[in-house]
């Protein structure tokens, strides 16, 4: 397969100049951009609920397995499980996972959109199309997304400390007095600038591929699967760079 | 009225439009026909600036399309209706907020003033009763009615058709043409129609241009066509015997006219 990096860097940064424009009827842009935050934040709870709730239990098991001596108290159990959750799992493995629920949805409905000629139709009403369809995506992920985050972030908290509980690991109080200790509200700051660059990542990457599908419904697949990995290798790539950078 | 000068358009290498020339009149129905990859679907995407042009001028009622900026071109897209070919409506949507899209986006007046110029432009394509269906759930022919309701919505000056009676059955065919030929009428609607059906190039083409190789091969009535002596343009019109025959039957339909008996006078003498 060729690479053509700078041939889809370049498009996908016209593709973002292109969206700023006066908007042909503001009403109709909101109606968009609220649809989508529906869409992307309502539409991805479900997965959100339940990735969170296993991925904090899994995590207190774990963590409680390693952390086998006797002069460790059982509240850094809870203190680990924090940290690893705020800091990695809940904005990391949540985007990753959004970016498969998302990121193949707007990629196969712009890919729809395109091959079906009802981009064509907008664009000859005298639409642009990319900042009716395009930009409330990428806003509506970059506010809904970090929301996301931050509930992936309780429950995965709160799945841990009811995984440990209910396996008789730590004591409820335990847990608690383990959240409080060394709390750095920095480490909530992290996550959320994570969840941002992500969210972006997600919708602006699957948009740009999803919006220039050329071909018939197997383009709309390949377009869709392009737009997942892509975003998944970026969100690794920034995960790591953001990390050296922040922390 | 739309003219088009010189029009050039290439891809890579290849030339798909080689300096077309035309008009376009209003109140007519004008046919772009062609055998496939002869230019037309390029011809009509350049028509509406959906593709650019290499060279030469389409001309919107005397303004240069192609030398005006996005804003300016926004300005007349407002003014053109397309029915596509695989009619393009937005599957999210009722019938009704499918013609209803444009009117609120750039529409005036009051919600029920808007609602009531919908079900007027459903009421014209006899579809008042699929209103509240998605497009999902209505069939072909009634698909391209939804699309020409939304084109019409705005009170367009330009309509084009992308091929309108693809996939469909005889009758449908010519309900659509009728449809088409008779707003065109009605609204003094400049309509342009790329089509491949051949009983539309007969019962609808006010203005025909016959593309071949992505050059303006012949121009003319469906009245003339009959007549005229261009090899190429017999076999792509009159490809099959039978089309021959009715061909034959027409001549001599309008040969009684007097009018076509001189033409067909001079095309005898010609020859």
């Amino acid at each position: 397969m060729e690479f053509k990096f700078f041939y889809h860097f370049g498009n996908f940064l016209l593709m973002l100049k292109g969206m700023f424009s006066r908007p042909e009827n503001m009403k109709m842009y909101w109606k968009q951009f609220m649809q989508q935050c529906v869409d992307i934040g309502v539409g991805s709870f479900g997965i959100v609920f339940i990735i969170s709730l296993f991925m904090g239990g899994v995590t207190t098991l774990q963590t409680a397995y390693q952390l086998v001596s006797p002069i460790i108290p059982k509240s850094t159990i809870a203190q680990v499980v924090r940290d690893t959750i705020i800091l990695e799992f809940a904005p990391t493995l949540t985007c990753i996972v959004l970016a498969g629920v998302v990121g193949s949805k707007i990629a196969s409905e712009l890919g729809n959109m395109r091959i079906s000629e009802q981009i064509d139709a907008l664009e000859i009403m005298g639409i642009n199309t990319k900042g009716y369809l395009i930009a409330p995506k990428i806003m509506a992920a970059v506010l809904m997304i970090p929301v996301l985050v931050a509930i992936a972030g309780f429950l995965g908290v709160w799945g841990g400390k009811e995984a440990g509980v209910l396996s008789g690991i730590i004591s409820s109080e335990q847990f608690m007095q383990g959240l409080r200790q060394e709390f750095k509200a920095y480490n909530v700051f992290f996550a959320m600038a994570k969840s941002y660059t992500f969210g972006f990542i997600i919708a602006s990457v699957s948009a740009y591929y999803g919006y220039n599908v050329n071909g018939g419904a197997l383009e709309i697949g390949k377009a869709s699967t392009t737009a997942v990995v892509v975003s998944c290798v970026l969100i690794l790539f920034m995960d790591y760079a953001l990390t050296a950078i922040l922390l | 009225m739309i003219e088009l000068q010189d029009i050039r358009k290439s891809f890579g290498e290849k030339e798909i439009l080689k300096g077309v020339s035309t008009i376009m009149e209003p109140g007519k129905v004008n046919l772009i026909i062609g055998a496939s990859g002869s230019g037309k679907t390029v011809m009509m995407k350049c028509i509406v600036g959906l593709m650019g042009v290499d060279n030469g001028k389409i001309l919107y009622d005397k303004q240069d399309f192609t030398a005006m900026d996005e804003k300016e071109k926004k300005v007349i897209r407002q003014e053109i209706g397309m029915l596509f070919q695989g009619s393009a409506l937005f599957d999210s949507m009722t019938v009704e907020q499918n013609v209803m899209f444009p009117l609120e986006m750039f529409g005036k007046g009051s919600l029920k003033e808007k609602k009531s110029r919908v079900a007027e432009c459903l009421e014209r394509v006899q579809l008042k009763e699929a209103a509240k269906k998605f497009p999902a759930e209505i069939s072909g022919g009634m698909k391209k009615r939804v699309g020409i309701a939304r084109a019409i919505v705005l009170n367009p000056k330009y309509l084009f058709c992308d091929e309108p009676n693809s996939g469909l059955d005889p009758q449908t065919s010519l309900l659509i043409d009728k449809l088409i030929t008779e707003l065109t009428q009605e609204y003094n609607i400049t309509t342009v129609i790329n089509t491949h059906d051949m009983n539309t190039v007969m019962e609808s083409g006010d203005h025909i241009v016959y593309m071949y190789q992505g050059q303006k091969q012949w121009e003319g009535s469906n009245k003339e066509i009959v007549f005229s002596k261009d090899q190429k343009l017999n076999d792509f019109i009159f490809a099959s015997e039978f089309l021959r025959e009715a061909k034959e039957m027409r001549q001599l339909e309008l040969f009684k006219d007097g009018k076509w008996r001189e033409q067909l006078k001079k095309e005898q003498d010609g020859k």
